[in-house]
């Protein structure tokens, strides 16, 4: 089924495992955090720094460049990591993650870290922001898109449907929104919390182009990133089916993870699923 | 006494955005539906590629303006100043204040002078909510030539900005020469005096204009001083009419809760400066609908009490 190349696929297989270990560190060292979240959305992101967008990390105010919005802020560590392996920082930066006098803060702060386009962390900013972003792409007839990560339970959020409606009524078919549908947000289940569905048809209804997929699977993200750039007069979105906690076996599906950072025992578990699902995909290559 | 020209700010600032408009490619202009109100529209009808009319959707109009900001467009957003900063505060904190971002938010209808509409539609808290946000430098001209002044400097000046002004027709106080070096964080003095000093912001310098004339029959002699810049507030000035006079009055129309007269309150405290002082404006109480004349009246912010504060401060 794949359109792409299997090198490439595994490629990504393992910056993602790379950018999990990453996670788990950065969270373990700062005793604070998202790691859920963070593990559901990453798999999106390293295909759009890795294998979508055009962009340049040397030149991170590069007008012409793609941007991604990480609406949901609290996912900071999936971004940071995915930064700083793609160049737009140290590395070691990582490690110092919400700790004083350093770089990066518990949430994402445009200007003040490379590569960050939007200031986030109170949910339901970004997509507005974004839509800001291609109605000034649509201005200068520039061709880059834009690329908005929002949670499922940041949809809550009633700006998020102010920016859809407005998204959908300027035609903004630069403009290309991913939900991370892991079905769970701090005081549980989506569903029970506040009612999301039915996601596509919402969406629907307020005429934007709606695709659905497995949110870990790298040659589906890669395929529908192309399909929904390639829309024409309204914007898109990507509903990631996702699961919370992703990689970490007692993290998956596992809200106690949502804001709570792993423990030393639970790093070293952590750690050690991540590097033996690392020399599996190693020796399967 | 000579009639006074009444002029609406409101055109002032429509008429200032066409001329930006012109001079500046990247000036971008927003409204959420009331862009016949904010005067808005002047340019929506010049340029109409460049404004983005985004309905009654506040907050998403916000972020969006950071968004256009980030691309190096210059966006004025406006609407009513109740929905321009209290009902969108966190959108402007995050996505405007914390980020820095170079977006302009020009509100009209600040004030108990809306009348009619009653206490919705009367902010009395937005100097205040701006005040506090950090990066932020929050503006109230106070008559029509200063109000387009003052958007031209806002769009001269890099960084994020809040300026109110009235509803209604304000009498004119300035030419355009006599505002050629007006700074933004520079108060002017309009008139001088050496008894007792009237800091006024907005719709209030025109009163505190006429109360001087009715002081000066009694022998008083008042300074008037035109606090453009609530933030950040010409300190300096403060200090000097503190030493040159011996009281200090301020008027805005707004809450004396976190306003104008509480900045100049803090630089009283924090300086040990012991002065007579009357904070004029909005006693932390929402208002109600009438005439804007008889509201002012009513919770006492004309020149009539400033005149009354004045003598009671120097008896």
């Amino acid at each position: 089924m794949s359109d792409f190349d299997e090198k490439e696929i595994n490629e990504l297989k393992l910056k993602a495992i790379k950018a999990r270990k990453h996670i788990i560190e950065m969270l373990y060292q700062a005793k604070s955090g998202h790691p859920g979240g963070s593990l559901s959305a990453v798999d999106a992101i390293i295909s759009l720094y890795f294998a979508h967008m055009n962009h340049n990390p040397k030149k991170p105010f590069w007008p012409d460049r793609d941007r991604f919005i990480l609406s949901k802020g609290h996912a900071a560590p999936a971004l940071y990591s995915v930064l700083a392996e793609s160049g737009y920082f140290d590395v070691r930066e990582l490690k110092k993650l919400r700790q004083i006098n350093c770089m990066l803060q518990g949430h994402p702060v445009c200007k003040h870290i490379p590569g960050v386009e939007a200031s986030t962390g109170s949910l339901g900013h970004g997509l507005s922001f974004g839509v800001g972003v291609a109605l000034a792409g649509k201005l200068d007839k520039k061709d880059y898109r834009v690329y908005v990560m929002l949670g499922d339970g940041e949809t809550n959020e009633g700006q998020v449907w102010e920016a859809a409606a407005v998204a959908s009524h300027y035609k903004l078919d630069n403009l290309i929104a991913m939900i991370d549908r892991n079905y769970l947000q701090i005081d549980g289940k989506t569903e029970d919390v506040l009612r999301l569905e039915p996601v596509k048809d919402r969406w629907k209804a307020f005429g934007w182009k709606v695709f659905e997929i497995d949110g870990h699977n790298f040659s589906e993200i890669l395929k529908t990133l192309n399909d929904a750039t390639n829309i024409q007069n309204r914007p898109a979105l990507i509903i990631l089916n996702t699961i919370k906690g992703k990689g970490i076996s007692f993290m998956e599906n596992n809200v106690d993870f949502h804001g709570v950072p792993p423990n030393e025992m639970e790093r070293n578990l952590a750690i050690e699923e991540l590097t033996l699902a690392e020399k599996k995909l190693e020796e399967a290559i | 006494m000579s009639q006074k020209v009444m002029v609406n700010p409101r055109n002032s600032y429509g008429e200032a955005l066409v001329e930006l408009g012109k001079k500046n490619k990247n000036i971008v202009v927003l409204d959420a539906d009331l862009s016949k109100s904010t005067k808005t529209i002047m340019f929506a009808k010049k340029y109409p590629e460049r404004f983005f009319e985004m309905g009654i959707a506040e907050a998403n109009m916000i972020s969006t303006a950071a968004g256009l900001a980030s691309c190096g467009k210059l966006p004025f957003v406006s609407t009513f100043a109740v929905f321009a900063t209290g009902r969108v505060y966190d959108q402007i904190r995050m996505d405007i204040a914390y980020s820095n971002a170079n977006v302009k938010i020009f509100a009209t209808h600040g004030g108990i002078s809306v009348g009619k509409d009653g206490a919705s539609h009367q902010m009395i808290e937005d100097i205040a909510l701006m005040r506090v946000m950090p990066n932020m430098t929050v503006l109230a001209p106070s008559d029509a030539t200063q109000t387009g002044k003052i958007v031209h400097l806002m769009a001269e000046k890099f960084g994020p900005m809040y300026a109110r002004i009235g509803r209604a027709n304000a009498p004119l106080i300035y030419s355009k020469k006599d505002l050629e070096d007006l700074k933004i964080g520079k108060g002017i003095v309009v008139e001088d005096g050496s008894d007792i000093t009237i800091v006024s912001t907005g719709t209030m310098v025109e009163p505190a204009l006429d109360a001087r004339k009715e002081l000066l029959k009694e022998g008083i002699k008042a300074r008037v001083i035109d606090m453009h810049t609530i933030k950040p507030l010409d300190v300096a000035l403060i200090k000097k009419s503190c030493k040159d006079t011996n009281a200090i009055i301020t008027a805005e129309e707004h809450s004396i809760v976190g306003g104008l007269g509480a900045a100049v309150a803090e630089i009283l405290a924090d300086n040990n400066i012991n002065t007579k002082f009357i904070r004029m404006g909005v006693k932390d109480i929402f208002c109600e609908s009438g005439e804007p004349s008889d509201l002012l009246e009513k919770y006492k912010l004309n020149t009539k009490y400033m005149v009354k504060n004045a003598k009671k401060l120097l008896s």
